[in-house]
């Protein structure tokens, strides 16, 4: 008695009774599918942060000034302004910080652009040349900011591309003067176009030198009237080196901020790999959730599998009957009904798979406000999903099948 | 083991079985002894709760004693585990009921091949075309026993029992749901069986269906009251040939 002459078996007995076995199908069909379905989109955003992450550069670490304590309420990190233009280029110091190949200051503010009849409301974003290449920022047009300008805080712009489509719909920008919150501005560049609404809207994105500004634009000073700048990018030279250049970033702003050992930063590093983390955290605890929630679906698939199982073993009782006068053991007749059990939840595993596969598909062509809901269907998840149909049928087949393989022939054979 | 035993094909002594039902024992069988010889064919008579339904069931292992021996083909069944008595059933034993008990949703052929799929046996196909042959219904090996009629059934059932060369064929009222004519016929195969020294016990409670035999066992209240030797035997003519 092997294997194949039980599925046999199994697929034409349910053969026998078509829409009773596909109503109990269905049960793990919508399970699985929905599993699938929440999986998969869920894969599909993680690979979607994962992807914004690492789009915005390589081998990153943010450095933010610490958290200012307003009358013993702490605020939000980088309210304290404590992180300098100075500390900085003390970054950039070979020396002391080894492992950092680039450090990129930047300072973010929103201000009102206009040329000619036309304005716009843009991120203002001051930043030092280094910039264009830790941030992987592409001039199209013109070019990026430059060191003289930063030193000599030009009144110079490079222009996001919807900024420049904006403003200047039907010419070159390129050394136009614009206006940004009534100064006058030169065009020195335009931005290469990124499009949808990733991380940083670089397309919507006016970029100054961070000299001008910190002294002419930045509206909101501190307390103190410090220049500083919210946050710093630096680059470790290699992804194996990005704790050793977090170490020597630490190291050079304790002392150059004079805290004594023992006491809490004033500054806050987090690497992309941190920010990964915490996004795709976020993605994660929503698809276990979404998908627990599929997974009660597929218990009551199972206890559905199970029932009807009871049901098929009390119509063929005399079945069995037979098949035990004729020789069957009771190991012959628990794996008939548990491979009838297995047949029915893989077959619906399948479809489920099938139909988890088209949803997940249909959703990721739904545009919600802009952006699209990506969705990956991994191998592995239609392995798992395949594998848990299995052990369902299995799980919910014992009782079925333990019960048939315990009856006895002469009752058996005496049932109508 | 002595040289007289390997005759023996059964051998009962002082069988009992007690049921419960609700709490109230009931002696079916009260001490029953008795010996069928290796290529006897007996009838077992007796009126309808006279216990011969449950000497049936354990001659064909389905069920244990309460206390007695019961040997068949030397073997002592009372120690034998379930899956041994699953294996004797399969190997020695061929089953023919009063109701046919065929399973609906297969095909003749495949209903005579069943014990085959549990003792792994080969040439399934073959082996059950042959029997089909042996009954006369080899050309009805696709269809299914609601094509059948009612005496075809029975010698596919005839067949099934067949199918593993059993040295036992044990039939429970095999020809009540029969007219004469098919009674007749069945019971021409089951003396066919006999004259190739297979060992059929067939339980009846129709004498002109018991003289095909040649020997009458008589239960009554769970007793063996009789015991004799049928003198005019018929010899059972297949109408138009199986």
């Amino acid at each position: 008695m092997n294997l194949w002459t039980n599925v046999g078996l199994a697929l034409k007995a349910l053969n026998s009774n078509k829409t009773r076995s596909f109503l109990t199908l269905l049960g793990i069909v919508i399970g699985i599918g929905a599993v699938i379905a929440v999986m998969s989109i869920g894969k599909g955003a993680q690979a979607a942060i994962t992807s914004q992450i690492e789009g915005i550069g390589t081998n990153l670490i943010f450095v933010r000034a610490g958290q200012a304590v307003q009358a013993g309420v702490r605020q939000e990190v980088g309210s304290a302004a404590t992180l300098t233009l100075d500390d900085a280029s003390a970054l950039a110091d070979f020396q002391l910080a080894p492992a950092v190949l680039a450090v990129a200051p930047e300072s973010q503010g929103f201000g009102q652009v206009a040329f000619g009849g036309t304005n716009t409301r843009a991120r203002l974003l001051g930043v030092t040349p280094a910039y264009e290449g830790v941030r992987g920022y592409t001039v199209v047009e013109g070019e990026f900011i430059v060191d003289q300008q930063v030193q000599g805080r030009s009144l110079v712009a490079v222009l996001g591309a919807n900024i420049a489509q904006t403003l200047f719909p039907e010419m070159n920008p390129i050394g136009q003067s614009l206006r940004i919150n009534q100064r006058p501005f030169r065009v020195v560049g335009v931005l290469k176009r990124l499009g949808g609404t990733g991380f940083g809207t670089q397309d919507d994105t006016v970029v100054v030198p961070i000299t001008t500004m910190l002294s002419r634009l930045q509206v909101s000073r501190t307390s103190q009237g410090a220049r500083n700048v919210q946050l710093v990018n630096v680059q470790a030279s290699d992804a194996d080196l990005l704790t050793a250049a977090k170490e020597q970033v630490s190291a050079i702003l304790r002392e150059r901020h004079r805290i004594a050992p023992g006491a809490e930063d004033d500054f806050n590093l987090t690497t992309q790999d941190d920010l990964v983390a915490a996004r795709t955290q976020v993605a994660n605890t929503l698809t276990i959730f979404l998908g627990a929630i599929a997974a009660v679906s597929l218990l009551v698939g199972g206890i559905g599998i199970m029932n009807i199982m009871l049901v098929s073993v009390a119509e063929r009782t005399r079945e069995i009957g037979i098949r035990k006068a004729v020789g069957a053991r009771r190991r012959h007749i628990l794996s008939q009904f548990l491979v009838e059990a297995v047949v029915l939840s893989a077959l619906g595993g399948c479809l489920g798979v099938a139909l988890g596969w088209g949803l997940a598909r249909g959703v990721s062509h739904i545009t919600l406000s802009g952006q699209r809901l990506p969705s990956v269907v991994s191998p592995d998840i239609v392995f798992l999903a395949v594998g848990v149909s299995l052990a369902i049928g299995l799980f919910f087949g014992i009782y079925p099948a333990s019960r048939a393989s315990r009856l006895d022939p002469i009752e058996a054979l005496r049932r109508e | 083991m002595e040289a007289a035993d390997a005759e023996t094909m059964i051998e009962v002594k002082d069988l009992r079985k007690v049921y419960k039902m609700e709490g109230i024992e009931v002696e079916a069988l009260k001490g029953v002894s008795f010996t069928i010889a290796d290529g006897e064919m007996v009838a077992i008579m007796g009126p309808s709760g006279s216990g011969k339904s449950t000497l049936m069931n354990l001659l064909g292992c389905l069920d244990r004693p309460s206390a007695g021996t019961y040997t068949i083909d030397n073997q002592d069944v009372a120690r034998l585990s379930e899956d041994q008595l699953a294996a004797i059933r399969n190997q020695k034993i061929g089953f023919v009921f009063q109701s046919y008990n065929l399973l609906s949703r297969t095909s003749a052929l495949e209903n005579v091949e069943l014990p085959l799929v549990y003792c792994g046996g080969n040439d399934r196909t073959k082996r059950a075309l042959e029997a089909l042959d042996r009954v006369g219904l080899r050309e009805r090996a696709k269809h299914h026993p609601n094509q059948l009629s009612g005496g075809e059934q029975q010698r596919v059932a005839i067949a099934r029992a067949l199918i593993n060369r059993p040295s036992l064929i044990l039939a429970d009222e095999p020809t009540g749901n029969l007219d004469t004519k098919t009674s007749e016929e069945v019971m021409a195969l089951f003396q066919g069986l006999g004259r190739e020294g297979i060992t059929v016990v067939l339980v009846t409670h129709e004498a002109d269906i018991a003289a095909f035999t040649q020997r009458v066992l008589l239960i009554r209240d769970g007793e063996l009251v009789g015991d004799r030797l049928v003198t005019e035997r018929r010899q059972a003519v297949s109408g138009g040939g199986p």
